[in-house]
């Protein structure tokens, strides 16, 4: 594996209705599942980006006290985490199969000088922005 | 009180929905239904989670469309103002005057004249990012400016 950046998570308020979301809703694939007492250490994987795992973490002991999980869970439920891109080839397309899988879309496609774009959240609250770049524009 | 993240969840629905259609009406009604909060909490609810009552939250995201079709396109002012959401070209001036502090068409003329360096941002967050900072509700600051004692209602979100 070629030196770079492996892991980057997102809070989740329940990592099983997060799993169930990013694994039956979008596609991902699970890489790592794994208990320690109350910590579950979750990863899952877009099946066309092997090198790249996104986590799937929940706030609380022993990471955080439960004054800090509470506020996290806050944070997230406000929609007050940093942006989250995913690049797809036919934005419209994927939008049709997400929504019809019932993932909550906050804005449909849109147009915008030659790319689209959609935005959805997940269950906690992070929100994704779905973009469909000019092909061979990047 | 602190508010449960599943409250905050069902709160930032009723956000997302002004988000994407900012250019209809949001009668508290129809945001507490959203948000599945009675319409007797819903304005205090979400001034707690966002920090402004609704309509104000509202009003920015006007705002902030129009600033965006006064920099994008040639769509002439009136124009916009309907499609912002407001019924008169007026309240349209007026308020966007009270919160960004000038006009559409100086707004329009400055923009076009700075011209786009801002292509790679993702036009979302070029818009998150000019969306207006309102800490005073637009009817308030006329209030006060009128030296009216009466304090702004936060029931009254209806526009």
């Amino acid at each position: 594996m070629s030196p770079g950046v492996e892991v980057v998570g997102v809070y989740v308020h329940d990592q099983d209705e997060a799993l169930k979301f990013y694994v039956e809703k979008l596609g991902f694939r699970v890489h790592t599942d794994v208990k320690n007492g109350d910590y579950r250490w979750l990863t899952v994987q877009h099946p066309e980006q092997p090198d790249f795992q996104l986590g799937l973490f929940r706030p609380g002991p022993p990471m955080q006290d439960t004054a800090t999980a509470q506020a996290l869970n806050a944070m997230v439920a406000k929609g007050a985490m940093p942006p989250l891109v995913m690049v797809v080839d036919d934005c419209r397309a994927s939008y049709d199969r997400l929504a019809n899988r019932g993932v909550e879309f906050t804005q449909e496609p849109v147009n915008r000088y030659g790319t689209v774009d959609a935005s959805f959240r997940d269950p906690s609250g992070n929100g994704w922005k779905m973009i469909q770049t000019r092909r061979g524009a990047q | 009180m602190t508010q449960s993240p599943e409250l905050l969840r069902r709160l930032l629905r009723a956000k997302d929905r002004m988000d994407a259609a900012s250019d209809e009406e949001w009668p508290v009604r129809r945001l507490a239904q959203v948000s599945g909060v009675s319409e007797a909490h819903f304005a205090r609810s979400f001034k707690q989670a966002f920090g402004v009552p609704p309509h104000r939250y509202l009003l920015t995201r006007r705002v902030e469309r129009a600033k965006t079709l006064l920099r994008d396109t040639d769509l002439s002012i009136t124009e916009i103002a309907f499609q912002t959401g407001w019924e008169s070209l007026g309240t349209f001036t007026r308020t966007f005057g009270d919160i960004t502090g000038g006009s559409p068409g100086a707004l329009r003329a400055r923009e076009k004249a700075a011209g786009h360096e801002l292509g790679v941002i993702p036009a979302c967050y070029l818009m998150a990012a000019h969306r207006p900072h309102l800490t005073t509700a637009v009817s308030e600051k006329r209030r006060q400016e009128a030296g009216d004692i009466i304090s702004a209602s936060e029931t009254m979100e209806v526009p």
